[in-house]
């Protein structure tokens, strides 16, 4: 493959910022203007999701896309980048934001939520911090925003205001703050310190691999830190902060689990494992099928402990857990189309768990109901949302002609490509216990009968919170016909 | 004028003398006549730094006086040397003087009304002592110039409430037991090179090797010892949060941010051009024993922190713990440490004062800093709350204010040492850092009482009347100073690499290990 | 450092003058830390401080020399020297330097220079600190310190308590602190006399620490014209302790 081209274009830049002008128009708004307000994330939404698209067809082409910041030292720069991995997970975060932001009209008018301001105010500081770690070109950068996105998503977490927001956003902030403070910015300044004289950039280009020149136990040890601090990947045992920051309202759940939070989180280990240690330091180190260890046992525990939750949004987010561990997998698998199959599931598992969420959220805006044993009946009267939710359900399970097989293919063909039987097995496992704990949520719906069913005053949830759930369902299809664009861009397919 | 080194110190000594005569006609004009002052200080420490940075030697000279250089060891005058830290860290003094005296308007008239003139006054004077410890050049000028800055500080602390006199009692005992200290040492110092010019000691002590003498061990431990009691180093730290949570609010701003850093440049002045750095690292056993003590330090700082209940008591022994991460810096002997410790002198006078002004317009505005009496503040007070938090960020060490660039170094030190302790106790005060402004913004935001109990009605009710949370924010006289200092932080951390550049500079001459090799 | 005697002597003989100023300088330190009453310890202050003034001084000594003012013959400005030679014209104000023998007849002036300079700092501080003491007394009517440091406890406690209710309230029983107050009766009187402007507490004993609460609210605004005010009362002198 050519060397890739590279341009300077500003437009990086623009997607950062746009939700930056949204936020001053969302201020000035404010809550006697609350139509003109949504409409002002919406404008900085499609913005954002406008710049990001144009780009695809640059990358497409072979070109890559720098846009200079600010110099943070002497030797690093505040660099962004755009490749395909990167430009992959932003198209996928920008296009979720617009539809979790209509979702999120819905949601909290429905709710008579207070503060909602503050809201998407904080909502929009996070999408501009995810589109920083999309487009970061270096691992100081990456982290920079990577603490932005910690300490802007805590107001989200914390909406309630009361006693359980507490205990979630102490969770939530503490588990992140202390595991990037005091795992991840010594590893962080280690590398910096030691490697080529103290004058390294740790570009995710020109660096690939210069870890390498230490020894094997710092090797290790590095990767190590790294992987768990960035704990926002959800690696157990870092990962009880996720189910404790289900006290937010289900808008931030999604964009916590779809959209913005995780997917950072596994997106850096991406980067750490693929373009900072790189493929052949990876294969060369002693032990690190460590990381392959941990991430196939955080997949089975958290499935297995999915099966036990009986409230929907918990449910969900033991699943989350074990879906970033596939990522995390892929990641660790260090061969080419088991990393590209992680990049292609943070982009699938986006599209189907934002539904599986939307519709949780759909059903307690429409029927006040969070437990799974409740919903018996409920697909006679909300047919839409448990028709969507099934789809999502089978995405996410890893059926065709959804999205979610695609990626559980490109994985399994790495595993196989380095001739890792066994992960094969986890991934058939997993897929199974999904099967388990996502199915019967629909089964019960349509096909189960109670009381409920007679009651007329459960129907769909207003059309702010159906429209995009039905459309991020088609999106679970639409992401299995194109997925030759999205193997183009990582890389898979010339 | 050339000698703007001098108008640094005049403009402000001036001033003071001007306002307490003209302040017994007119207490108005003693607020004009003090920021007039400031404004005329900062600027001429800016041509300084200026003609610093100019010079071929990156240092700017002036003899009081006009005596010469030519007699004696660097002669008997009074020199006024100015090399980039000494630049720098005046900027900074003057700098936070000048945003300080801008603040004052409001709380020196409500808490010490009709003492105007005596406080500007002092205040004034305080800046000319603290500038003048900064540029002197001469190891006795500062033992008077330290008295100057400690004498108007306890007449400022005692200018507040019966409880600042009382505390202000216990500062006076431990700062003259300090300043007494090193003035012990400087006349040991005297005694064996014959001299009081710091150039002029380090000459005699290179010509002379002198590094083995006893009478130069004792002088190091007394210089030490005083200056580490004046900067509040645990456990010599005891005068610090009583005095400067009970004193006025304008008191506190000025002294928290100024006089401990102030103290770490003497530290590093002594350690660096007087002592010089083979006798201060390596012939003595200092550099093996001070981390551990600094692990300490910190420590208890952080812990006796989390045990406050009120903004300003906290921030106090927050200065406590800051003063253990320079102290560090220094002592662990590579040349990142040093970087960081004196970005951090720097930075963490920035977010020091980003904090108390904060912490001043919140007791201005709600008469207390109880941690109780703060909820629904961001409703009413945004943009001080932001300006406060910016602040409180810089602390944590997130990026990009500086208070992350600082600890960045300050980790990379203890790395390359492979202090490892030193390392550790930073992250740990860093999540105690942590847990304190968050808890802070969790009592503001929150509708839930420190038992965990819910308060108000839910849905975000804070329990509040309409009153508590209607928008009522600071004067901007208050306001616009405590902006000013949060977006000094927040540039300071973007143009960290001017400010590293110029220390660099200045830390050329001192064959600093560095420590960069492939492990 | 061989027998006894010779350290003896080392310490007595040759460095006497080290030997004094440590001595005093553990006197002062002692009285700063171990006497109860603030005037002392700001005695222990001064002769701390003089302890250090005194060792620089005797270490300007020199043997035969005489105090360091210019005797007529060797006086560069006076007419019995030749002071041309020594000048470019215009103002001497750099040091004139004399030939080394006749320094060593003088002793060395330089730290009796920086003593002066000291000993005003000293004064200063000793002036600061009494003014600062005469405050400590007029607001909570003591200057020994440990009933310093239960006032400042009491006031700490009323302050801590009366935030959180609005609501003026009884002061809860302190066994000891009431006895305290008890045999204190007669001071408490002589320091009362004010009128109490904002009472949080009831409890009529406890004029002095109102004062000083609300003192506290308002750092110390509303204190001056009260004390003006204020006849000083005759309080009968109380048993030194110290």
């Amino acid at each position: 493959m050519s060397e890739p081209v590279i341009i300077e274009d500003i437009r990086p830049l623009v997607a950062l910022l746009a939700p930056w002008a949204g936020l001053l128009g969302i201020i000035w708004a404010g809550e006697k203007r609350p139509n003109l307000r949504e409409m002002f994330t919406f404008i900085a939404a499609s913005v954002q999701a406008a710049v990001v698209v144009s780009l695809v067809p640059v990358v497409l082409s072979g070109a890559i896309i720098e846009f200079h910041i600010w110099q943070i030292f002497s030797y690093v720069p505040m660099l962004l980048r755009v490749d395909g991995p990167g430009l992959l997970f932003a198209c996928v975060a920008s296009i979720l934001w617009i539809a979790t932001t209509l979702y999120a009209v819905g949601y909290m008018r429905g709710l008579h939520e207070h503060a909602q301001t503050r809201f998407y105010a904080f909502f929009a500081l996070s999408l501009s911090a995810t589109m920083g770690v999309a487009f970061s070109a270096n691992l100081l950068t990456i982290y920079f925003f990577y603490e932005m996105l910690s300490v802007s998503t805590f107001p989200l977490v914390t909406h309630m205001q009361d006693k359980e927001a507490r205990t979630g956003g102490r969770t939530y902030l503490g588990y992140l703050l202390f595991t990037s403070l005091c795992l991840l910015l010594p590893a962080l300044s280690w590398c910096y310190v030691w490697l080529d004289g103290g004058h390294l950039t740790m570009d995710f280009i020109e660096d690939v691999g210069k870890v390498g020149h230490f020894s094997e136990t710092t090797q290790i040890v590095l990767l190590f830190l790294f992987t768990f601090g960035f704990a926002k990947a959800g690696l157990m045992p870092a990962h009880s902060w996720l189910p404790g920051a289900m006290v937010a309202p289900t808008p931030v759940s999604a964009l916590l689990h779809a959209v913005a939070v995780v997917k950072v989180g596994v997106f850096c280990v991406y980067r750490v494992y693929a373009d900072v240690f790189g493929s052949d330091v990876l294969a060369n180190m002693g032990g690190e099928e460590w990381t392959m260890v941990v991430a196939s046992a955080t997949i089975l525990i958290s499935s297995l402990i999915a099966l036990s939750q009986d409230n929907l949004k918990r449910r969900l987010a033991f699943s989350t857990i074990g879906q970033l561990g596939y990522v995390v997998l892929g990641a660790a698998i260090a061969t080419d189309r088991g990393q590209g199959g992680a990049v292609l599931h943070i982009a699938m598992h986006a599209c189907g768990k934002i539904t599986l969420f939307f519709c949780a959220g759909a059903i307690f805006v429409a029927t006040g109901k969070k437990y799974v044993s409740e919903l018996r009946g409920l697909g006679r009267k909300m047919p839409l949302t448990m028709g969507a939710f099934m789809i999502g359900a089978l995405s996410v399970i890893g059926l065709p002609p959804l999205g979610g097989f695609i990626s559980k293919w490109y994985l399994a063909l790495g595993a196989l490509d380095r001739d890792a039987v066994w992960v094969v097995v986890v991934l058939l496992i997993s897929s199974l216990l999904n099967v388990f704990y996502l199915l019967p949520v629909a089964v019960t719906a349509f096909f189960r009968t109670s009381e409920t069913e007679k009651d007329p005053s459960f129907k769909e949830a207003p059309w702010p919170c159906v429209v995009p759930l039905i459309l991020t369902a088609l999106g679970c299809f639409f992401l299995f016909f194109w997925s030759d664009i999205l193997l183009q861009l990582i890389g898979l397919q010339p | 004028m050339s000698d703007h080194i001098v108008w640094i110190v005049l403009f402000p000594l001036l001033g003071g003398v001007a306002c307490s005569l003209f302040g017994n006609f007119s207490k108005k004009i003693c607020y004009p006549l003090a920021v007039g002052s400031m404004i005329a200080s900062v600027w001429s420490s800016v041509h300084t730094l200026f003609q610093v940075i100019e010079s071929p030697l990156h240092q700017v000279s002036y003899i009081q006086g006009g005596w010469t250089l030519d007699l004696f060891p660097r002669g008997v005058g009074i020199e006024f040397r100015a090399d980039l830290l000494g630049a720098l860290i005046t900027l900074v003094v003057t700098g936070v003087g000048l945003i300080v005296v801008l603040y004052s308007k409001v709380p020196v008239q409500r808490q010490t009304p009709g003492k105007e003139p005596l406080y500007y006054t002092l205040f004034l004077l305080q800046i000319t002592g603290l500038a003048g410890i900064t540029l002197t050049g001469d190891a006795f000028n500062l033992y008077v110039l330290i008295e100057v800055a400690a004498l108007t500080g306890y007449g400022l602390i005692a200018l507040g409430s019966n409880r600042a006199a009382a505390a202000t009692f216990n500062y006076i005992i431990l700062g003259t037991i300090g300043a007494s200290l090193y003035l012990l040492g400087v006349g040991y110092l005297y005694l064996k090179t014959g001299t009081l010019n710091m150039v002029g000691i380090l000459e005699v002590i290179e010509a002379n090797n002198l590094h083995d003498s006893p009478a130069m061990q004792v002088a190091f431990v007394l210089v030490l010892l005083g200056v580490l009691i004046k900067m509040a180093f645990f456990p010599f730290h005891a005068w610090l949060p009583k005095a400067y949570c009970h004193a006025p609010t304008t008191t506190s701003c000025l002294l928290a941010p100024l006089v401990t850093k102030v103290m770490i440049y003497v530290m590093i002045r002594m350690i660096l051009s007087v002592f010089g750095v083979e006798f201060s690292f390596e012939s003595t056993w200092w550099a093996e024993v001070m981390p551990w003590l600094v692990v300490v330090a910190i420590i208890c700082a952080a812990v006796m922190a989390l045990a406050q209940r009120e903004i300003k008591s906290m921030l106090t022994y927050l200065i406590v713990a800051e003063v253990g991460y320079m102290v560090g810096g220094v002592w662990i002997y590579n040349y990142y440490g040093l970087v960081g410790s004196i970005f951090h002198v720097i930075s963490d006078a920035c977010m020091t004062l980003c904090l108390f002004l904060g912490a001043g317009i919140i007791l201005e505005k709600c008469r207390t800093t109880h941690f109780d009496g703060l909820r629904g503040l961001f409703a009413k007070m945004p943009l001080t709350m932001i300006g406060f938090f910016i602040g409180g960020f810089s602390i944590i060490g997130l990026p990009p204010t500086c208070g992350f660039f600082s600890k960045w170094y300050l980790i990379t030190g203890g790395m390359v040492s492979e202090r490892w302790e030193y390392m550790v106790t930073l992250m740990f005060s860093t999540m105690v850092m942590v847990i304190l402004f968050f808890r802070l913004i969790e009592r503001i935001h929150l509708a839930v009482d420190e038992s965990g109990k819910n308060l108000g009605k839910g849905h975000g009710d804070l329990g509040l009347t309409d009153e508590q949370t209607r928008f009522d924010e600071a004067p901007l006289s208050m306001l616009i100073p405590l902006l000013i200092a949060a977006s000094i932080v927040i540039i300071v951390g973007v143009y960290n690499q001017e400010v590293v550049n110029l220390i660099e500079l200045f830390l050329e001459d001192h064959n600093l290990p560095t420590g960069v090799t492939y492990k | 450092m061989t027998e006894d005697g010779s350290i003896f002597f080392q310490l007595l003989v040759e460095r006497l003058n080290y030997f004094i100023y440590i001595v005093l300088l553990m006197i002062g330190l002692w009285a700063m830390i171990a006497k109860n009453n603030l005037i002392k310890k700001l005695i222990g202050m001064s002769i701390f401080q003089t302890a250090i003034i005194l060792f620089y001084v005797s270490t300007a000594v020199k043997e035969d020399a005489t105090i360091p003012i210019y005797l007529p013959e060797h006086d560069p400005h006076g007419t019995e020297l030749n002071s041309e030679s020594n000048q470019s014209g215009g103002m001497i104000h750099a040091p004139q330097v004399l030939e080394a023998s006749l320094v060593s007849g003088y002793t060395n002036p330089l730290p009796h220079v920086l003593m002066l300079t000291a000993i005003v700092v000293g004064v200063a501080t000793l002036g600061l600190a009494l003014s600062v003491c005469l405050r400590i007394y007029r607001a909570y009517g003591t200057i020994e310190e440990d009933d310093l440091l239960l006032e400042l406890e009491k006031e700490d406690g009323r302050k801590a308590g009366g935030f959180r209710k609005k609501r003026p309230r009884r002061m809860p029983s302190r066994g000891g602190k009431s006895k305290d107050k008890v045999r204190k009766g007669t001071d408490e009187k002589s320091k009362s006399g004010q009128v109490q402007t904002r009472r949080r507490k009831s409890g009529p004993s406890k004029p002095t620490s109102t004062k000083s609460n609300s003192n506290s609210d308002t750092q110390g605004g509303e204190k001056k014209p009260k004390s003006r005010r204020r006849k000083p009362s005759p309080r009968k002198p109380r048993e030194d302790k110290s």
